[in-house]
């Protein structure tokens, strides 16, 4: 493994920022720390940039322990790159002398060239003499990364690195990084709090909270598969609907018997909460079941319905834009899960 | 759109040629002094220029360029390690050394100037000591000398240097330095090739003030007998009764302010560049060794206790034996100070409100020149100003005799305008507009446009928005300008000396008396009650300092 963390504890006074974070990258992957604010995340990034120390546990890379409980390798010889949320570039070093910084082992032609390559790579060439106050955002953060990738580090650490540009350039940057980053085979770790990006951008993506992580796992399986009520809560949206376990991969719930792949781990009578995501909820005319509009929201290609029942229980439902229903207006539903998945009710 | 948020730029476009008027006047107090001397130096006197440039010219340049390079050098130093120390490192009593080596600027050049004299010259306190304990006083320096006063101003001045490199190293947080590490940088490294470099527009900002203080420095070169070009234009207005060398003395030194200020107008254009969204916090700061950290408060220690302390305890001292001093004589140096320091605040005040509000009115190109030309007189030194205003006045005091005269004949009353207060409140005006008005405009800046339109579509306008909404968001601004400026003319010394009617002797005017008769302990008295007064802006400055920590 590449990047290994076990059991990482970082205290500040009684609270604990980081509880026994323990994760692994493999070389040449990239992972992202996501959760809401607050959740640590930061701070294991900056523990493994050297910024702050280790108060119990081990952090590795390639092999060698880069802090533990009473070792501490100082940030600038662990060879760990890392791009600033607010880019952190020297503002009176021009583009190619901030990406050269980092170079100085480099003799000075050697410093040049790798860094005008660089430079080339993330498609800076010919801004390379001007400051970094005369960039826009988006130019200020691929300088960042370049002068982060420059002396080739084991690592890149990207802490928030999209969040002080727009929308419309975040979506596009973060791919850009993403290829940037695939093609020189380098190994990262970002941190975000914005689910879109870091399934833009990551292989894995682990999803934490107070200080560990709650599951490590593609974006596919947080979506289809999440572990834990905080995950299928924080990722995507969802409804849970009361029901009880009648088999392996079936719950009896008011819509009937919902039956998918997995989830096999409850003993029938369990009272469980059934996670419903709007795409699991599909629209039928032919279906007798029916259910209230209370509330739509246009989104272009899909409406996506607050639906209720007759019980009270509400759903949501994504449905194709043609299906224009107004409020208060009964339409007919069928549920139909890829996978089961359910959590006992306290 | 409603009426109300459109009518103030349609206004704004055409209307009131009278604030253009009003800002054109205030720019004459600063320029016409320019526009007289630049005159006198276009044509000059050619037997008076021989003079100047056989018999003056040579020492006094000599001798403000040591001084300069000197006091730049030191302060800078001094002030860029000290605001190193306080905002990135941990040392014993940092906290206190934080605002405290702000004090300093309480103490003006030329009383910390007369006090060091009078302590360490051979008939001071500390060499009569020396000679009677060890017999011999040989060996200490002679304070009197080029290095004498560089160190002395330097101590009264590094604090300009150490506000703005305290900014600049509190301000450009910890990211830089923390990205320099992640390439590869130890600490140390880091702050060499990152923090100083990233500071330098700063400092050098702070050296560019400095500079002109000590070109403008009067009172402190004067106890030193260290002939620079304001004490050549005193003596050349004083002494040789020669107008003309007085003007072109000063248009020589107008160059050197110039320079001066070119400098630091160009070092601020690269200050632009700050993060200030991570001050650097206790955990992160550089715990610096045993050495380092005893050093560290060692140093803070000493500059404090030579700037501030020990002065300030000779002063207490000197004014306790004699206060016998004390009578309707000095009531009425305090009585002078207040009232012209009093009234100086009122005008100054009132008009850095006008330009203040010109300037928000019709913020155009031209507009904003004028505000630059009005406040200007801040970088020229007062014997500078003094003297180009005292000039003109004159001339306009005989043109106005000469039609009274014409008009009423021999019955006319004798004007005497140049001898008035009102070239003193002029010669201030000048001098201290800045002063007063950028604390005013920093103030109406935040009281944006949107809050007079949030007003307006309220339906509070006019003198109702003025009294309801910006006078009470201006109020502490208003307080602030007014603090300065009295304290600023409290501490005044040239113009005073120049432009005084007979009579009106003020403290500073009776320090420089006593101190031009070597009589240190007796000028204690008055500079104690200015340096009692100069801590109220050092008190300003620190508690604002405190916010920015």
């Amino acid at each position: 493994m590449w990047l290994e963390l076990e059991n990482v504890v970082r205290r500040f006074g009684e609270r604990s920022a980081v509880n026994g974070l323990s994760m692994r990258l493999a070389k040449g992957s990239i992972g992202c720390l996501l959760g809401p604010s607050g959740c640590g995340k930061t701070t294991a990034l900056r523990c493994i940039a050297g910024f702050e120390a280790v108060d119990a546990g081990v952090i590795r890379a390639h092999g060698r322990v880069l802090a533990s409980q009473d070792f501490h390798s100082p940030p600038e010889s662990r060879q760990i790159g890392m791009v600033f949320q607010d880019y952190a570039l020297f503002p009176h070093l021009t583009v190619l002398d901030n990406v050269a910084f980092g170079l100085h082992r480099l003799e000075r032609s050697k410093r040049r060239r790798r860094a005008e390559e660089i430079l080339d790579t993330v498609g800076l060439a010919e801004h390379r003499s001007h400051y970094p106050h005369q960039l826009s955002g988006g130019q200020q953060q691929r300088v960042a990364l370049a002068r982060a990738l420059a002396p080739e580090p084991q690592i890149v650490l990207l802490d928030e690195p999209f969040s002080s540009l727009d929308v419309e350039l975040r979506e596009r940057l973060s791919l850009e990084v993403r290829s940037v980053l695939k093609a020189l085979d380098t190994t990262a770790l970002l941190v975000t709090h914005d689910q879109q990006e870091a399934f833009a951008v990551a292989d894995v993506v682990g999803v934490m909270k107070d200080g560990r992580l709650e599951q490590w796992d593609t974006p596919y399986q947080l979506y289809h598969r999440p572990e834990t009520r905080f995950v299928a809560d924080f990722i995507g949206q969802g409804v849970f609907i009361p029901g009880e376990v009648v088999a392996a991969g079936s719950v009896r719930t008011e819509l009937g018997v919902v039956r998918a792949n997995g989830n096999g781990k409850w003993q029938s009578g369990r009272p469980v909460d059934l996670l419903l995501r709007p795409d699991d909820v599909i629209h039928d005319d032919a279906s007798t079941l029916r259910a209230e509009v209370c509330q739509r929201a246009f989104r272009g290609a899909e409406f996506l319905y607050t639906l209720k029942l007759a019980s009270g229980v509400q759903l949501l439902s994504l449905v194709p834009s043609h299906h224009d229903h107004a409020v208060g207006e009964h339409i007919g539903i069928r549920i139909e899960p890829d996978h089961v998945v359910a959590f006992p009710r306290d | 759109m409603s009426a109300a948020v459109v009518q103030p730029e349609t206004r704004r476009a055409w209307r009131d040629p009278l604030s253009v008027a009003l800002a054109v006047v205030l720019c004459l107090p600063a320029l016409v002094p320019l526009l007289v001397i630049a005159h006198a130096s276009l044509s000059p006197e050619a037997e008076v220029w021989a003079h100047l440039s056989r018999y003056v010219l040579p020492e006094v340049t000599v001798n403000t360029i040591k001084l300069l390079i000197g006091v730049a050098l030191l302060s800078g130093i001094v002030g860029t390690a000290l605001a190193w120390l306080t905002s990135i490192c941990e040392f014993p009593g940092r906290r206190f050394f934080d605002w405290a080596l702000l004090l300093p600027l309480a103490i003006p050049t030329y009383v910390l100037a007369f006090v060091a004299v009078g302590f360490l010259d051979f008939a001071g306190p500390l060499q009569t000591w020396l000679r009677a304990w060890t017999g011999t006083s040989a060996w200490v320096p002679k304070i009197r000398s080029t290095g004498g006063v560089i160190v002395v101003l330097a101590l009264a001045l590094y604090p300009y240097v150490y506000l703005l490199a305290r900014t600049a190293f509190l301000t450009q947080g910890r990211r830089a330095l923390e990205a320099a590490q992640t390439l590869g940088y130890g600490r140390a490294a880091a702050t060499w090739k990152v923090a100083l470099p990233m500071a330098r527009p700063w400092i050098a900002a702070g050296i560019a003030l400095v500079c002109m203080e000590t070109l403008a420095d009067f009172g402190a070169v004067s106890v030193f007998n260290y002939n620079t070009f304001t004490t050549a234009i005193y003596r050349a207005w004083f002494g040789m009764f020669s107008v003309s060398a007085a003007l072109e003395l000063a248009g020589v030194l107008l160059l050197f302010v110039i320079a001066a200020f070119a400098f630091e107008r160009s070092s601020r254009a690269g200050a632009r560049f700050a993060s200030g969204r991570d001050v650097t916090r206790a955990a992160t700061r550089l715990q610096l060794g045993p050495v380092g950290r005893w050093g560290a408060f060692a140093g803070a220690a000493l500059v404090l206790a030579l700037a501030f302390v020990l002065p300030l305890l000779q002063l207490l001292i000197w004014s306790a034996k004699n206060v016998s001093d004390i009578d309707s004589r000095y009531w009425g140096f305090i009585a002078r100070s207040l009232i012209l320091a009093g009234s100086a605040a009122v005008v100054i005040v009132l008009a850095g409100l006008a330009l203040a509000y010109i300037e928000r009115r019709r913020s155009s190109t031209s507009m904003r020149l004028l505000v630059r030309l009005a406040t200007l007189g801040y970088a020229i030194p007062g014997t500078v100003l003094a003297v180009g205003i005292a000039v003109p006045l004159v001339l306009l005091n005989n043109q106005l005799q000469g039609w009274l005269r014409a008009w009423m004949g021999e019955s006319a009353p004798v004007l005497l305008l140049q001898g008035t207060l009102l070239a003193v409140l002029i010669a201030y005006l000048a001098r201290f507009l800045t002063v007063g008005f950028n604390p005013i405009e920093s103030g109406l800046q935040r009281v944006t446009r949107s809050i007079d339109e949030a007003a307006a579509s309220l339906g509070v306008v006019g003198t109702e928005l003025i009294r309801k909404v910006h006078v009470p968001l201006l109020r502490t601004s208003l307080a602030t300008a007014a603090t300065l400026v009295f304290v600023d003319v409290m501490k005044e010394m040239p113009i005073t000396l120049i432009t005084r009617p007979p009579g009106w002797d003020t403290l500073a005017v009776r320090v420089w008396e006593m101190t031009s008769e070597g009589e240190w302990e007796r000028a204690a008295l008055p500079a104690v009650a200015i340096v009692l007064v100069g801590l109220i802006p050092a008190a300003l400055l620190t508690r604002r300092g405190a916010h920015v920590a």
